[in-house]
């Protein structure tokens, strides 16, 4: 992992102390909220409806062990006792008290954590796949470019107040696990024709009210050009994005209105002007970042272990977690462990103290102490020996932390809705808890297989419900609760943003609608086809039949 | 007119209150009760006043039960009096 040198530790414990002095002149009277409003955003404290809210970046979704430890210790002495994991793979804690979040800041310092870039019309946190540096499918570990581009946008002078929040999210596999497609910016490692790595960029993605799928702004940038070329994408946002109009301020506006060909000319341009100035990326530079991703200690092992096997075919339990939760690593003998925060029943993304202290527990046991968090709201533990997968199997059990459903329709997508957020249309949580009860059993929710389903409590959605195979989105239709259903999103390398299937539904009725249409799936399905399969080869039409009849 | 109340929250800790006649309080039911726009104009002004104590104070439309409580008309505000309705371990209605 990346360990803060001296200009990043001074920073952020000089953030810390600002904002300490804030909140005290805050409390003495001599900041209105007007004024202090702004500041305590800059440093993730927002006001929901219960409480305040205190949200953590988890740069790129990587966290140590002590990074972990120090988040259970936070969640039990300075708030309820649990935290909920989010969508950009960052934490929020939802009940800090305002005079207190200086201390739980200084606290984050200690073990190189912050709340910067978790708000505002900045460049925020840079999410990642999840299984970087692990995935199989992997050409390079896009950890070490997200660190390059965290330390050229934390603070960056130019684009602290941006027409509106800029997200960028990179991946190094051909997989797409980090949905970049529906990002502001985002980036692919790919291989040049000398086989060098460099990038391939897309702009303009993004959900939110006008949900679009980004374009290909470049199909190969060198490696050392990165920051150069991003900042000339940033600065033709900064100058030609609407700030007249908060909803058509994101870029994606700006690539629609003016064209993906007229908005790389523009960028090309201003790139031609700075390219060879002081953003060009020193090989030296590049290779001091690389090395604080150098790989843990592998062991040289089998390929596969008998062991394992045996364990696989001693309990069904375990195999059924294995074939659900684990993915294949790039190094032989290991694995990728998925650890579900989605209970049957539970809330999406939330974990407690005690589990954050167990999963802590095991990363340093069996993952080299390292441990992830994917914008699905779960969490990783990137390099287990497959021998220690059983254990690791019966010890997430003790914590309760087993579920055996990711990627299956139990893995839903959830943002808080209406149960804590101020923005929220309706609540988005329960009606998550309802489909995953509905859906618990195993049988079934294996034969099912892969679907994603994503929920949103409002328009801003948060839960990504756009790009869900089935999406949710809870609206207020005269004060009552309605959920609105699309079909046919996708956020990986096919994105693809879902249409509405027809009229919505009342509180009492969604979950027998998605049910509805998991049965429609089940009874015109081909032997091997996956929902999405099944969707785009027959279109809506038999789900929409069944749920509103042929009429 | 409906009845009226006044809400915010408060700036130490950011929990739910309500004003009162002569402060504020965590309880719905000891809220000041506006039956006109003048009386709502007047209880907010005085909220405003307190902003070094209080956050964002707004009226909301209350109904008074046959027991003497009130109930947020809305149901975000009626989320707001309990607690988050999927942790009934947490907020006002824990207590």
């Amino acid at each position: 992992m990346y360990v803060y040198d001296e200009l990043d530790r001074g920073l952020v414990n000089e953030r810390v102390e600002e904002f300490r002095d804030q909140v005290n002149r805050r409390i003495s009277g001599e900041l209105t909220e007007e004024q202090f409003r702004p500041l305590r955003l800059m440093n993730g404290l927002y006001l929901q409806l219960h409480a305040y809210m205190l949200r953590v970046a988890v740069p790129y979704g990587v966290l140590s062990s002590t990074q972990m430890r120090k988040l259970a210790r936070i969640a039990r002495v300075y708030d309820r006792g649990y935290g909920h994991f989010t969508t950009r793979q960052n934490i929020q804690f939802n009940w800090p008290k305002l005079e207190e979040t200086p201390d739980i800041l200084a606290e984050l310092a200690e073990v190189e954590m912050h709340a910067i870039q978790t708000s505002g019309n900045c460049i925020r946190n840079t999410t990642a796949d999840q299984f970087a540096g692990a995935a199989a499918d992997e050409l390079e570990d896009p950890r070490i470019w997200c660190e390059i581009i965290r330390q050229w946008s934390t603070f960056h002078p130019e684009f602290t107040f941006l027409p509106r929040k800029f997200k960028i999210a990179v991946t190094g596999a051909v997989s797409d696990r980090a949905a970049i497609k529906v990002h502001d910016i985002g980036i692919v490692l790919v291989q040049g024709t000398d086989g060098e790595v460099g990038f391939e960029i897309w702009a303009g993605g993004g959900l939110g009210r006008t949900p679009m799928i980004a374009k290909k702004i470049r199909d190969f940038l060198p490696a050392t050009d990165l920051l150069s070329y991003l900042e000339a994408m940033l600065r033709v946002y900064n100058r030609f994005g609407r700030r007249d109009n908060k909803y058509k301020a994101r870029i994606k506006i700006l690539v629609h209105e003016i064209g993906a060909d007229a908005y790389r000319d523009a960028v090309e341009a201003e790139w031609a002007d700075i390219r060879d100035g002081a953003l060009a990326l020193p090989e030296q530079e590049i290779s001091r970042i690389r090395e604080a991703f150098t790989p843990p200690a592998f062991e040289a092992l089998e390929t596969a272990s008998t062991a394992f096997e045996a364990r696989k075919f001693e309990d069904r339990g375990f195999a059924r977690w294995v074939a659900s939760n684990v993915r294949r690593h790039k190094v032989p003998g290991y694995a990728i462990a998925n650890i579900s925060l989605k209970p049957a029943g539970g809330i999406p993304g939330d974990a407690t103290a005690e589990q954050m202290d167990a999963v802590a527990d095991y990363a340093d046991r069996w993952s080299f102490g390292e441990l992830r968090v994917a914008h699905e709201q779960n969490l990783v533990l990137p390099h287990v020996r497959q021998e220690d997968l059983y254990d690791l199997w019966l010890a997430l059990g003790s914590v309760e932390l087993d579920a055996p459903n990711i990627g299956t329709l139990g893995d839903i997508i959830a943002c808080p809705g209406m149960d804590y957020c101020s923005l929220a249309t309706a609540r988005s949580i329960p009606v998550a808890q309802q489909i995953s009860e509905r859906f618990a059993d195993l049988e079934r929710l294996h034969d099912i297989g892969s679907v994603s389903l994503n929920i949103s409590g409002c328009i801003n959605a948060c839960g990504h419900h756009h790009v869900g195979n089935i999406g949710i989105l809870g609206v207020d239709k005269k004060g009552e609760e309605f959920y609105q259903v699309t079909l046919g999103g996708q956020a990986d390398e096919n994105a693809a943003i879902g249409k509405i299937i027809g009229p919505g539904f009342a509180s009492d009725a969604i979950v027998d609608a998605i049910e509805t249409i998991i049965e429609t799936y089940l009874s015109v399905r081909q032997d091997g086809e996956t929902f999405i399969g099944t969707l785009n080869r027959l279109g809506q039409t038999p789900f929409k039949e069944a749920l509103y009849g042929t009429a | 007119m409906a009845l009226e109340i006044i809400t915010a929250n408060r700036l130490g800790d950011g929990l739910v209150i309500f004003l009162t006649t002569d402060g504020w309080s965590a309880r719905i039911d000891a809220a000041a009760v506006s039956e006109t726009k003048d009386e709502t104009a007047a209880l907010l002004a005085r909220a405003e006043a307190d902003a070094g104590l209080v956050v964002g104070p707004y009226e909301i439309t209350v109904e008074r039960q046959a027991d003497g409580s009130l109930h947020p008309v809305k149901y975000r505000e009626a989320l707001r009096t309990r607690g988050p309705s999927v942790r009934t371990d947490l907020g006002y209605q824990a207590a």
